[in-house]
């Protein structure tokens, strides 16, 4: 594995490898000194063109507890802005000297494309509506710490599937792990195919609630209306919103998912984000272990484990 | 339009040994040149100068309908004589250059710059001219200026004409002209901010596209404006199974209508986007396998007149932005002979006829261009070699640009000797200046 450009990349096998890597990470957020030597001398670059906080800040914190050395590119203050090429800033970075780039994008396949320009490793931190390959591991790890297993259990994502790239990650991850995903969205925001997908579509959150092992809310945005794709926030919200009562309805046990940030009041009501079985802080929690392992198994010495034990 | 030949050999030369293949049939042996025509056919002619043509096929000159030369305005993707270059290595002898230059050519100046770097091509240069102001869709370009000029086609090619009311009056009033109105046709309110095919694709790609019906709309408005005001229409770059069958059908009732359609439409799907490399970004967008087969049955029919290449030449840099953000277009005008013979599994008379005669008549430069290969006749003249096998690279040819979507493809046949106007501008594959 060279980079991690799509979670489509990762077959059932690599997936459940990919997690298992992840625990030995968790341990590691847990201890006093949250710090191993892993990748000491690398170092990471994130190229980040569209604004993100939890994920710029997840990678960076993973890569410094591996005691990886750092750089953020951040677009608003760069030559972007006098009008660089994303090839000449790819290949000006690289000349640096660096080992991975983190990059995100408002365009999809930017990932794909610089790898053409570089021979640092490329980790997708998400690229328009494609892929988020980081997200759909965290999630899955998130549902297989809680339930054991992904296998058999049934997950509706909600939402606006066809602009995002966390669904389709999702989707991808979810099914692979032997997961039955329910797309769950009025017809405007799914996607014009979901042929191969190997998904189920249903048009009513209510209609499928009591079935679910995982209630998976995606972002809802504002400028959706003015494309015509819903009438208003509020109509979705009395359609597709999680409120107390349908979060009621839900089984016992059921986990409730969201990937940030969230739009209080839209996809889903404020105290839900309360409630015992929302696993939202703690996704943002298993990012960080879940990065570490993307980084130390592109980076790092692939299965020698031992520069993760506790330094004594 | 260089109308004489000045760089013609005063003597003679004889293109020896072909297979002739013209709107009128098949025959075997010598064509001879002088002072800019075609002075004999037959057997053992004699000549100051003999072309070896042995094993090839002599056919009239290719002509495309639909390229851009990108002059004026970016010089650096294209010129004119780097355009008409690439033009000749691909057999054609005259090429219709789109209007969509900076500043468009929209008026009877710009028109009047582009014939002048025109003059000094390897190949005819007909211009096409804008049917709005600036190609903006709102007022009429002043069309019989330019007609006065030799434009024969119009068109806002790049973009079609949105409104319904302008769209009505232009026809009408072109057809006043004895001009040919050319749609691109494409609703923007369907298809703005994409940059696919809509469909299984684009959806796991998550890139934006746009539907079939984007261009089927139009297709359909404009068949319905051209029965309304019995105006003449061309039909662009058509890229659906449904909007073949609806032309189809409206020259099967009589209209007044012609097609085109290009090579990377009955070439490439919408599958090469998974790439997300630019190089397979083209408006119309590349299309579903079942939209290829229905544009080559539409050539094989006869429903499509013409293939016409859409060489769109984009510098590097533009081409190595983001998938959605790079401009859409890709080269043709040397491959799209070869990709004809490979692909279609067509006569070879068939093929040349919607590589020449069709679009010379569409263009109305049959007096020129277009065969028969006769005496008296202009000496604009394609010879290929059908079985030659090769390799398509990526050094974009002649072009300025190497936006090629065909790159590692091997195809078969190959452009052995152009003839323009008498001169040979290409000698066994050579671009002669």
């Amino acid at each position: 594995m060279r980079n991690l450009l799509s979670i489509d990349e990762l077959d059932r096998d690599g997936l459940e490898e990919m997690l298992d890597l992840t625990e030995h990470f968790v341990e590691i957020n847990r201890r006093n000194i949250p710090r191993v030597p892993a990748l000491r001398g690398k170092t990471v670059v994130s190229l980040f063109y569209e604004d993100s906080t939890r994920t710029r800040l997840s990678f960076e914190t993973a890569a410094k507890r591996l005691s990886a050395d750092t750089m953020t590119f951040s677009v608003g203050t760069s030559s972007v802005k006098k009008g660089e090429s994303l090839r000449d800033t790819v290949e000006t970075i690289t000349a640096f000297g660096i080992d991975a780039i983190v990059v995100r994008h408002q365009s999809a396949g930017v990932p794909l494309q610089i790898t053409r320009w570089t021979d640092a490793a490329v980790i997708n931190g998400g690229d328009g509506w494609h892929q988020h390959p980081t997200q759909a591991l965290l999630d899955a790890y998130t549902i297989r710490d809680h339930l054991g297993s992904l296998h058999g259990r049934t997950i509706a994502i909600v939402g606006d599937i066809k602009h995002s790239r966390v669904a389709r990650s999702d989707v991808s991850a979810f099914t692979a792990l032997g997961a039955r995903v329910i797309l769950v969205a009025p017809p405007t925001l799914l996607p014009s195919s979901v042929t191969g997908w190997g998904v189920e579509v249903s048009h009513g959150l209510d209609r499928v609630l009591g079935s679910l092992d995982v209630c998976y809310l995606l972002r809802m945005q504002q400028e959706r209306m003015s494309e015509a794709l819903i009438p208003s926030l509020r109509e979705y919200h009395r359609g597709y919103g999680l409120t107390m009562e349908r979060a009621a309805r839900l089984p016992a046990g059921a986990m409730i998912l969201h990937p940030g940030p969230m739009n209080r009041g839209v996809e889903i009501q404020a105290e839900v984000t309360d409630l015992p079985n929302c696993f939202i802080t703690e996704q943002v929690s298993n990012g960080v272990a879940v990065r570490m392992a993307v980084l130390f198994r592109l980076l790092g010495s692939g299965t020698q484990l031992d520069v993760l034990r506790e330094e004594p | 339009m260089s109308q004489g030949s000045s760089r013609a050999d005063s003597g003679t030369t004889v293109l020896r040994g072909g297979r002739i293949i013209d709107g009128s049939g098949e025959r075997t042996g010598d064509v001879a040149i002088s002072g800019g025509l075609v002075v004999a056919v037959g057997e053992g002619l004699s000549a100051d100068r003999v072309v070896d043509c042995g094993g090839c096929v002599i056919s009239p000159g290719l002509i495309d309908l639909h390229t851009h030369l990108r002059e004026p305005g970016k010089e650096e993707a294209e010129t004119v004589e780097s355009g008409s270059r690439a033009a000749v290595l691909g057999g054609y002898t005259a090429v219709l250059a789109m209007p969509n230059t900076t500043p468009a050519i929209d008026s009877a100046s710009v028109v009047r710059d582009v014939q002048e770097l025109g003059r000094t091509a390897l190949c005819d240069i007909e211009v096409a001219g804008a049917i709005t102001v600036g190609r903006a869709g709102e007022q009429l370009a002043p069309m019989a200026e330019m007609a006065a000029l030799g434009v024969r086609i119009f068109t806002d090619d790049g973009t079609g004409v949105q409104d319904d009311r302008l769209m009505r009056r232009a026809l009408e009033y072109a057809s006043g002209l004895g001009v040919t109105l050319a749609q691109h046709c494409e609703v923007t309110s369907l298809s703005e901010g994409t940059c696919m095919n809509e469909g299984e694709w684009s959806s796991r790609l998550g890139l934006p596209g746009q539907p079939a019906e984007a261009e089927e709309l139009m297709v359909m408005r404009d068949i319905a404006l051209a029965r309304l005001t019995g105006a003449r229409m061309h039909f662009l770059h058509l890229s659906t199974a449904g909007s073949v069958a609806m032309v189809a059908a409206a020259k099967a009732s009589g209209m007044p209508l012609t097609c085109e359609a290009a090579p990377h439409h009955f070439t490439l799907t919408e599958a090469a986007c998974a790439s997300y490399d630019p190089v397979f970004k083209v408006h119309p967008p590349l299309r579903t396998q079942g939209d290829v087969d229905a544009v080559r049955a539409g050539l094989r029919d006869g429903s499509i007149d013409a293939i016409a290449t859409d060489h769109a030449p984009h510098a590097a840099h533009e081409k190595e932005r983001p998938f959605d953000q790079a401009p859409p277009g890709m080269l043709g005008l040397e491959y799209a002979l070869a990709l004809a013979l490979t692909e279609l599994d067509m006569e070879l008379a068939d093929v040349l006829a919607r590589l020449s005669w069709q679009p010379a008549r569409i263009a109305g430069i049959s007096e020129r261009h277009g065969g028969p290969v006769a005496p008296g006749r202009p000496a604009n003249l394609c010879v290929f070699d059908p079985a030659a096998v090769w390799r398509i690279d990526g050094s974009g040819g002649a072009s300025r640009s190497s936006n090629v979507p065909y790159v590692g493809r091997t195809v078969r046949g190959r452009v052995r000797h152009t003839v323009h106007d008498g001169e040979l501008v290409v000698l066994d594959g050579a671009a002669q200046r």
